[in-house]
Order: C-alpha cells, then sequence, then structure tokens
C-alpha cells in the first residue's frame, strides 16, 4: 500500500467495478435499445413500445404489481402493528423474515403442489363441496403466491417505523380523549407513514420484473414487464426490444423512487439506515 | 403482560401459518415414499438418497458452493476496501456520488442486472459459463457487503487512527490492526449476507450461465418446469437446514455489528 493520500490505490478494484458493474451496464441497456436485430441504428423498439401490444402489456403489468402491493399492505400491515406489542418482538420479528431467505424457487414449487389439481387446496375445497378447480396457472394463484412472497418485505419497514413511535405520544392523544381509531388514523398512521413507503418500494418494483412466479404459477397467462424482459433477451433473442422494455423499467423505478423517497430518516430496508 | 387481543393473536397465527405451511408441506412430503405432494403413503428416505447417489446433481451442488465461497470472499475483499475508500474522501459530493453509484444494483430488479450483464459479457467476450457466473455474484455482492461495513467504519472514532499515527503506525498497520479488527463484525455480516444472495440467486444467473453450467437455483427450475420430483422435495429440506444455519450466523453477527435485521433481498 504506497502512501498517496489523495487518490488511495485501495480504492482502484471498487472504481472499477463501478466503472465496469454499475455504469458500462447501463450505458450498454440505453445503447441497445436503439438497435434492431441487424445492430443498426433505429427507433423502431421505442415505436415498438408505444404499440398497444406492449401498452397493454405494461398497463396489466402494473395492474398486477398495484394489486399485490395493495394486498401486501393489508396483510403486513395489522401483522407489523400487533408485532409491535408482543413480549419478544425482535424474535418474532426474525421468524417472519425467515421466510423471505428461503429460497423463492422452493416456494414457488412449493405452491405448484398446493394448488395442484390433487393437491391440499383442493381437498379443502372438496370437503365444503366445491369440485376440483383449476387453481393453477390462474390470475389468483400469481397473486397469491406473489403476496406471500413479499409479505415479509412489506412487514419489516413497517415494523421499524411503528416501533419508533413514542409510546407518550400515543398515551397523549388517549388523554386528551382521542378514541383509538382516531388515534390510529391521526397519530400512528402519520408517523408510521415512511415505513410504508419504504415497503412499496421493496414490493413494487420486484412485483413489476417478476418472472419466475409467471413462468412457475401463472403458467404464461399473466405477462410483467419482467417476464418481456426475459422472453426477448433469452428466447426471441431480440436484444435490442428487451433492452428498451428494461430502459422503461428503469424509468419507472425511477419515479416510484422519487414518489416514494424519503428525505434523511426512514424505514430501514437492508440494514441501510443506521 | 401480553396486551394483544384475542382477534390480534388468531390473526397473527394464521400469518405465521400461512407463512411456513408451504416450506413444511415440502420437508413434509420430501419423506413420502409414494410419488406425489398429495396423498403420504409411507415414511422413506429414498428421496434424500436419490440426491446423494445423482452424482450430475452433487456436481451441480459443488459447482453452486464453491461460486458461493468464491463470489462472497471477493466481493467481501473489495467491498471492505471500497467502504474505507468512502469514509476517507473528504469531497462531500464525491462520496454521495459513490454512495449513491454503490446502491444502484442493490434496487435494481434482477431482470435488469441479469440482461444488461448478458449484454456485457458478450461484448468484452466473456464466455458463459463459470466465468460468467462466478463475476457477476461478485459484482452484485459488492453493494451489500459496502453497505454492511460502512456503519462499522461511520462509528469509528477518527482519534483511534490519529492515536495510531501518533504512536508511529505506517498505514499498513492502520488498516491492519486498527480498523479491520474495529469494523470485523460489519465484515463478517456482510460476507454472510453475500454468502446467501449468491446461494439464493436465480434470475441473474439464469441470464449469464450457458449451457454448460448449472446452479442449484437453475436446476430446481428446470425440474419444477418438468413437473413434481420428490427430490426437490428432499433437495429443499436440506436447503432450508443449510439457510437456517447461515440466517442464524448472520444475525448472530449482525447483533454483534449493532444492525436491525434485514431481508433476504428481493430475488424475484
Amino acid at each position: 500500500m504506497k502512501d498517496n493520500p489523495s487518490r488511495p490505490l485501495y480504492l482502484v478494484p471498487y472504481y472499477l467495478w463501478i466503472a465496469l458493474f454499475v455504469i458500462a451496464p447501463i450505458a450498454l441497456i440505453f445503447y441497445f435499445s436503439f438497435l434492431d436485430l441487424a445492430g443498426a441504428f433505429t427507433l423502431k423498439n421505442y415505436q415498438n413500445f408505444f404499440s398497444s401490444v406492449y401498452l397493454r402489456m405494461t398497463l396489466s403489468s402494473f395492474w398486477y404489481a398495484f394489486l399485490i402491493t395493495l394486498i401486501t399492505i393489508v396483510i403486513a400491515y395489522p401483522t407489523a402493528y400487533w408485532l409491535t406489542k408482543t413480549k419478544h418482538k425482535q424474535l418474532w420479528l426474525l421468524l417472519i423474515i425467515i421466510p423471505s431467505w428461503i429460497n423463492l424457487l422452493l416456494k414457488a414449487y412449493a405452491f405448484i403442489g398446493i394448488f395442484g389439481l390433487y393437491g391440499p387446496a383442493n381437498k379443502l375445497l372438496q370437503t365444503f363441496g366445491a369440485g376440483p378447480w383449476q387453481i393453477l396457472f390462474t390470475d389468483f394463484s400469481f397473486i397469491f403466491v406473489s403476496v406471500y412472497i413479499f409479505i415479509p418485505f412489506m412487514v419489516l419497514p413497517i415494523f421499524n417505523s411503528l416501533d419508533k413511535i413514542n409510546p407518550a405520544l400515543i398515551d397523549a392523544s388517549r388523554d386528551l380523549g382521542a378514541s383509538s381509531f382516531t388515534t390510529f388514523r391521526r397519530v400512528i398512521f402519520p408517523l408510521a407513514i415512511n415505513g410504508v413507503k419504504s415497503g412499496v418500494q421493496a414490493v413494487f418494483i420486484p412485483a413489476l420484473s417478476l418472472f419466475v412466479i409467471t413462468r412457475l404459477i401463472a403458467g404464461n397467462k399473466v405477462i410483467t414487464l419482467g417476464t418481456a424482459i426475459e422472453q426477448q433477451f433469452l428466447v426471441t433473442q431480440n436484444w435490442g426490444m428487451g433492452s428498451t422494455i428494461a430502459v422503461f423499467l428503469i424509468l419507472f423505478m425511477i419515479i416510484i423512487m422519487m414518489v416514494t423517497g424519503q428525505k434523511e430518516k426512514g424505514g430501514s430496508y437492508n440494514g441501510k439506515t443506521k | 403482560m401480553a396486551k394483544l387481543s384475542k382477534p390480534a393473536k388468531i390473526y397473527l397465527a394464521l400469518v405465521f401459518a400461512i407463512l411456513y405451511a408451504p416450506i413444511f408441506y415440502l420437508i413434509f412430503y420430501s419423506f413420502n415414499s409414494g410419488g406425489t405432494m398429495s396423498s403420504f403413503e409411507g415414511f422413506t428416505l429414498e428421496h434424500y438418497g436419490a440426491v446423494f447417489n445423482d452424482t450430475r446433481l452433487l456436481i451441480i451442488l459443488m459447482n453452486t458452493v464453491i461460486v458461493a465461497l468464491l463470489s462472497s470472499l471477493i466481493s467481501t475483499a473489495i467491498g471492505v476496501l471500497g467502504a474505507i475508500g468512502i469514509v476517507f474522501l473528504r469531497n462531500r459530493k464525491t462520496r454521495n456520488a459513490v454512495l449513491s453509484l454503490n446502491t444502484i444494483l442493490i434496487v435494481s430488479p434482477d431482470v435488469i442486472i441479469g440482461a444488461s450483464f448478458l449484454i456485457l459479457f458478450t461484448m468484452i467476450g466473456v464466455q458463459l459459463g463459470f466465468a460468467s457466473v462466478l463475476i457477476s455474484h461478485i459484482a452484485f455482492s459488492i453493494p451489500i457487503v459496502v453497505i454492511m461495513v460502512l456503519p462499522k467504519l461511520q462509528e469509528m472514532s477518527s482519534s483511534l487512527i490519529d492515536a495510531a499515527t501518533d504512536l508511529g503506525a505506517s498505514k499498513r498497520d492502520i488498516l491492519t490492526r486498527v480498523i479491520i479488527p474495529y469494523i470485523k463484525p460489519g465484515i463478517f455480516a456482510g460476507f454472510f449476507l453475500a454468502l446467501t444472495y449468491s446461494l439464493d440467486d436465480f434470475a441473474v444467473t439464469f441470464f449469464v450461465t450457458g449451457n454448460g453450467f448449472s446452479t442449484l437455483s437453475i436446476e430446481i427450475y428446470s425440474m419444477a418446469r418438468a413437473g413434481i420430483t420428490l427430490t426437490i422435495n428432499a433437495l429443499s429440506a436440506l436447503i432450508f437446514v443449510v439457510t437456517l444455519g447461515l440466517v442464524l450466523g448472520y444475525y448472530f453477527f449482525t447483533q454483534r455489528a449493532g444492525q436491525s435485521p434485514g431481508t433476504g433481498g428481493a430475488k424475484v
């Protein structure tokens, strides 16, 4: 290690990584979005993206991502709220998080069995007298499995921001005569809104780019932006069109981050804050 | 003591049940002597035997472990040096710019990382296979290591380094005998996280792996597309145990590093 305070040598590999694996790939995606199949410059990909086929796909991808995020919030919020009131809350939180570490493919595979024609879900239905249904390869199974996978990612940031609320504020609200509902609506919810925003960030963007679950659970019935990119790159081999969709996915990602962004403090995700 | 109402308890129990049911369902049927995941016929360990007798599967397992260990070691080395470099950057603007560049790969969807790396490797002529998979795993693990190490570095008092300098320590001594020991919990947490990210990754690997090279995730994907084989169940039970061990290891180090827990990252 040479003494060189202005430009330390040990930063070289790290800067090289930034140049090669952060900046270059984005630049390449952008560059390829202007190339046609033969490698010549074209604006055709962008023109295609605004055709009805791709617009409809983008809209449906957004609609599914919106539904998945909404349902995840509805389930995760009460979970996080009551978790903060349990006795060993850190332990319970850890138990909620552990499933998020299990390989996604295994969870998807489990649902192939559960939702199968002879699987437990259909057996349960049959005890209620409903005939065996085709659950797999439907919109329902796609949304159900996605919500299942994203719940821990929503619980964690909401839990963190709820847990930070000073209990004296809630006592004060009660003392001033607010009902539990008013306390929740006027005190707890606004104070924990950053957690919800981080959760939306952690769920909405991945929900737009899902492609494993669409392939395994939705059986190609649902096409998300992620599925379309994978299709263009690995099946049709049309890297130009794939890159164009990727450019738009990056744009949507930036917009979502800006909308749900927060100044300084916020719910921690991946231990980013503190 | 517990202030929870009964409906709240039932709700939480339900959420836990739904979160764990699929995992235990998989593990339960790994002991099924019948070939399906719908009717349990009898107890058997034959599917575990099938995992350990399948040379192809064992080679894939070896590949996965080698890629995970190598990539997390290399990314930890680069990430730690990078984090130290970031902390000592004097210019606030440069530091913020580097930090935002650092987070790009963490927030990017895997499809985009995979697709862009595929273009990159094809352009610079890296053959798709072991090398491309290893390089991509190193690439997406580096920012995670940096994020895990940075807080430890920031909380380290600069007077420690001043004291070492005053006592005549060389730059190398300061690094190896002051900085590294201080941030050790952060380094281990970063290493564990990189390890789990690598073991868990499917999407990026799926894009950059050629025909000849396969990791466990890729193999499970192609097996699952073909239908139900209880070998996958046995495999998943084994993976569950290993994951649990890694998570506990990671928590052990983050607890010591004093950081809040994180999720497994949206690997989709």
